[in-house]
């Protein structure tokens, strides 16, 4: 019952808002149906399924709105979730920020599904643990690694006629392998739209070199250094850019509190920021790394361009915020694509003279806003570089950087790969700034 | 990046735009008054045992059910104005197994017989399929059944029962009390939680609970537009396992600061308008503060700073599944190996150093009657004078380290996520000579008075760390000397707490709680509390943050 096709999931919807007595009305139905694996220790440790399909309506008087949900679908049950919603939204506060629903949209043609995901099986999840294990044992390391996959839909439908549908599937996989005696550590990351493209073996085998390799790494001075950074250090679970992408709000900046803020007032936007080989942008029907075509509100989401040659182009606007500044509402993408060029992380080593490989980066948190400094260390494989080789493993070091003085200090840019549904190529950093030393391998 | 992961990144303001994404605060929207609604346990016991019996003739050797109603609320305000305001709630049971050996799990939110009976048997199939990759069998360590028992935290009002005008109003005026001081910008909250969780296994338990948790919070800004410097405070509460009471401010309660700071420390009740005033004064006065000159300090650091230091740098670091490398893969491994531990004599910290793990504290985040796979919560020495004596331990792990007992800290963020081990309240126990802060700071030379949860990092081994907060003061000559800012410490955990030098009395002590602490994947939240006294450690490095962008 998670996953609803577009017919079944508007006929509830249509229904719902047939026992509406309220100015306006939105119903969102959401489902997800999930399996997992975990294994540490050479070993399977957790696995899981869960199913899950959610109703949510919002009525509204005037400005005054009310919500309820539940997750039964009979008449009764939907006709006393909307009075719910309608009792709710008499009681509300007026919101002095309220805009109207939105009416019928256009939207682009969603390429997020995959069913070759959406029919994956426990058997075939416990199948790539069990290769990832299997190498790893016979090469004597130990392995920890997750594999999960997901098939996802929503659907909107209000009284103002908007109606919108997408599926998604998605596969999340992470493996980490260690040398017994922990002196070496190594990781490898990747996602997916379909999993017909995931290899639990050759990223593991990744991993597993990187563990062999990071074996007695030597400790180096902190200081400012030449760094190329991996994708997976720049948009992870824990991404050097992640910061940067979701700072790019203009409430924000116009309020004074960001740094993309204005002395003296307004945004930054127009101005060149960062280097000009640097462009960011949205794309939600990117073939390698699609996103949602719509938010939940029912905006449409187009192709969008933040950073085009180093200036900022465009902000993220709220409705609200862009009738309040006359500017165009922007819907919140669900993926950031940064261009690049051809060459691998291998070619920008070859390239090198001196510097450091960073294949993570972990525990990155602000520490000023103001100047979007982030502290956070390497981690699973970081190797120092010379002459166009890789000449030994380090110590991993803390660092304290902004990214955006990293963004002008560009050495080169790699070919983007997709990570955590973005498009992100590895980048060599000049005078990257390492400020302490860490034991942790 | 994840659009799961969006929520960590964003700041408290742009918070209430995600807000079914943060963690826990998920489940599905509901009107308010459905949150004082419960299920008969009569009724759970009967849909505990159809899981039960339908696990064990599919195959399974043990089995356990959680049945869950987990319940939030949270309010969102900005300046004067309501931002959001959602009740949520999310129904539905997870079923363990193991089978073959090997762990199974499957949840449902069909919270009927025949629901819970399909979810065992998919558990049971899970567990067989992964069976096939398993190289060394599951072993529990015993644990005796409860039967029917229940255990309720110990609140005076039910959060969920104050009408959320009434909630709204103390916002609001947290914020008017901001603006009146000063401030440009104020976004406060209230958190609340309520978990209404069923277990049931087949070691014969059927364990019913009701735990409360609360957060009120803020982060005021000043923005000086002339200079485009803008700077904020956050709020000195502490997230509880309290009911609303905690916001009706008790004198008893209250903790004088060192003088000069005009701070107070908060125990069991919180002032929410005094702290938002006074927010809005030292935000205005960090815009001004002179910028830190790098070097080692003597800190001194409040218990409302020092919980999360105690958090990242033992709490985790004594996790056991991270030591047994069950969390290589993410959250991380430590360096508080078993070599380490078996020796009997590592000095973790100084001589004072005394923490102690305790899932019973009353008023902590932690405290529940029964961990989430049926053990009795009780609590235990981690460090002893300084040496490391255990860890914090679940049934599946105990054996590995030649233990016949599970420590109770095993936690799933709701029905539909896998429990596993999670942490404990971990406690810096108080000096016990007589010592107020203001009796510490007279000693200090040259040091640093930090209060506030800041900027934090540490490595996946909890080794080098790096710590903001969110006042920061000058000691010099055994006073305090103003305000200075851009402070951040680096430090090695082991060297950090053997420079651990003296720690205040019981007078001094309170705690600090993290409501949203991540670990595991699928990434899981929990909520834990660390108490500590204010405590001086000698020769800290401290860096300056300040940059410039241009």
């Amino acid at each position: 019952m998670a996953i609803l096709s577009q017919e079944q999931a508007q006929a509830i919807l249509q229904k719902v808002l047939s026992f509406s007595k309220a100015d306006e009305c939105q119903a969102t139905l959401t489902g997800r149906t999930a399996g997992n694996i975990r294994y540490a220790r050479n070993n399977v440790s957790t696995a899981g399924h869960s199913d899950n399909v959610s109703l949510a309506v919002e009525s509204r008087y005037g400005k005054r709105s009310g919500v309820a949900t539940c997750n039964q679908f009979d008449d009764d049950t939907l006709r006393r979730c909307v009075q719910r919603a309608e009792e709710t939204a008499k009681l509300a506060p007026e919101d002095p920020e309220y805009m109207p629903m939105l009416g019928p949209q256009q939207y682009l043609t969603p390429n997020s599904f995959a069913a070759k995901t959406a029919g994956d099986t426990a058997d075939a999840r416990a199948q790539a643990a069990a290769d990832s294990i299997d190498l790893c044992v016979a090469r004597k390391l130990t392995v920890a690694g997750f594999l999960e996959n997901s098939t996802s839909f929503r659907a909107l439908r209000n009284s103002k006629g908007l109606q919108a549908y997408q599926p998604e599937t998605f596969v999340d996989f992470s493996v980490t392998v260690r040398t017994p005696d922990g002196t070496g550590s190594g990781y490898a990351v990747a996602d997916y739209t379909d999993v017909g493209k995931f290899n639990a073996k050759a990223l593991t085998q990744i991993a597993a070199d990187k563990a062999a390799g990071s074996v007695g790494a030597k400790a180096m001075e902190p200081g400012k250094y030449t760094v190329i950074l991996e994708p997976a250090a720049l948009v992870s679970d824990e991404g050097l850019l992640n910061r940067l992408f979701y700072e790019l709000g203009a409430r924000e900046a116009d309020e004074g509190r960001s740094f993309l803020s204005k002395k003296g007032g307004g945004n930054k936007l127009g101005q060149k920021l960062f280097d000009e080989r640097i462009t960011i942008y949205s794309d939600p029907t990117n073939l390698e790394a699609p996103g949602r075509v719509f938010d939940d509100e029912g905006q449409p989401v187009k192709k969008m361009t933040w950073v085009e040659k180093g200036v900022l182009k465009n902000l993220y606007y709220s409705r609200f915020w862009a009738q309040k500044s006359k500017a165009t509402a922007t819907a919140f993408p669900s993926n950031f694509i940064m261009s690049g060029g051809t060459q691998s992380t291998a070619d920008l080593i070859k390239g090198t003279a001196k510097g450091i490989l960073v294949t993570r980066l972990w525990y990155i948190r602000d520490v000023d806003p103001q100047s979007l400094l982030v502290t956070g260390l390497t981690r699973d494989g970081t190797f120092y570089i010379e002459n166009g080789k890789i000449k030994h493993p380090v110590k991993n070091f803390r660092f304290n950087e902004s990214p955006v003085i990293m963004l002008n200090n560009i050495e080169a840019i790699g070919k983007p790969v997709r990570l955590g549904g973005n498009l992100v190529p590895p980048l060599k950093i000049r005078d990257f700034t390492f400020t302490s030393l860490s034991d942790a391998v | 990046m994840k659009r799961r992961d969006f929520v960590g990144l964003t700041s408290l303001a742009a918070g209430a735009l995600f807000l079914p994404s943060i963690p826990g605060f998920g489940g599905n929207l509901v009107d308010p008054e459905r949150l004082l609604e419960q299920v008969d346990p009569a009724v759970k016991k009967r849909l505990a045992d159809a899981a039960l019996n339908a696990a064990k003739s599919a195959g399974a050797s043990y089995t356990d059910v959680r049945i869950g109603r987990y319940l939030n609320q949270s309010v969102f305000t900005r300046e004067k104005q309501v931002q959001n305001i959602a009740s949520g709630e999310s129904y539905g049971a997870g079923v363990r197994v193991i089978a073959n050996g090997t762990w199974g799990f499957a949840a449902t939110n069909d919270v009927s017989e025949a629901g819970l009976a399909k979810a065992a048997q998919m558990a049971v199939a899970i567990a067989k399929a992964n069976s096939k990759a398993q190289k060394e069998q599951v072993q529990l360590a015993p644990q005796k059944g409860f039967g029917e028992v229940s255990w309720k935290t110990p609140i005076v009002q039910n959060a969920f029962e104050v009408p959320i005008a009434q909630k709204v109003e103390l916002l609001l005026a947290a914020n008017a009390k901001a603006l009146d001081n000063g401030a440009s910008f104020v976004n406060s909250s209230l958190f609340q939680i309520n978990e209404q969780k069923y277990f049931a296994s087949t070691d014969g338990s059927y364990i019913d609970q009701d735990i409360h948790r609360i957060w009120p919070t803020f982060t005021v800004s000043v923005v000086d537009r002339a200079t485009g410097k803008f700077r904020s405070r956050d709020a000195l509460s502490s997230p509880m396992g309290l009911g609303y009471e905690y916001l009706t401010p008790k004198a008893q309660d209250q903790v004088a600061g060192p003088a000069g700071t005009g701070l107070i420390g908060y125990r069991n009740s919180y002032d929410m308008l005094a702290d938002a005033a006074l927010a809005a004064k030292q935000a205005k006065e960090k815009i001004t503060a002179k910028s830190v000159v790098p070097g080692k300090y003597d800190l001194v650091l409040d218990p409302n700073h020092l919980g999360l230091t105690i958090h990242e740098s033992i709490g985790h670091a004594l996790e056991l599944d991270r030591v047994l490398g069950y969390e290589a893969n993410y959250a991380g491994t430590s360096f508080a190996t078993l070599d380490k531990w078996k020796t009997k004599n590592f000095q973790y910290g100084s001589k004072l150093v005394n923490i102690v793990a305790d899932k019973t504290q009353p008023g902590s985040l932690g405290a529940v009657g029964y961990d989430d796979e049926g053990v009795k919560t009780g609590q235990w020495d981690l460090i002893k004078n300084g040496v490391l004596v255990d860890y914090q331990k679940i049934r599946d792990q105990a054996g590995i380290v030649g233990q016949d007992h599970s420590d109770g800290c095993c936690y799933a963020q709701s029905w539909q996520d896998v429990q596993f081990q999670r942490m404990a309240n971990v406690s810096l126990q108080p000096g016990t000579t007589k010592m107020s802060v203001d009796d510490m700071i007279k000693n200090v030379d040259k040091g640093i008075y930090i209060a506030g949860r800041g900027s934090y990092s540490i490595d996946q081994q909890r080794y080098n760390f790096q710590f903001g907060g969110q006042t920061f003061y000058t000691i010099e000559k055994g006073k305090i000397a103003g305000m200075i800012e851009d402070v951040a410490y680096q430090a090695n955990t082991q060297e950090f707490w053997n420079s651990c030098a003296a720690i205040c009395d019981q007078s001094d002590y309170r705690m600090f709680g993290s409501f949203f602490d991540g670990k595991g994947q699928p990434s899981q939240v929990s909520a834990v509390s660390h108490g500590s006294a204010t405590t001086r450690f000698n020769g800290v490095n401290v860096i300056n943050t300040a940059r410039k962008i241009g």
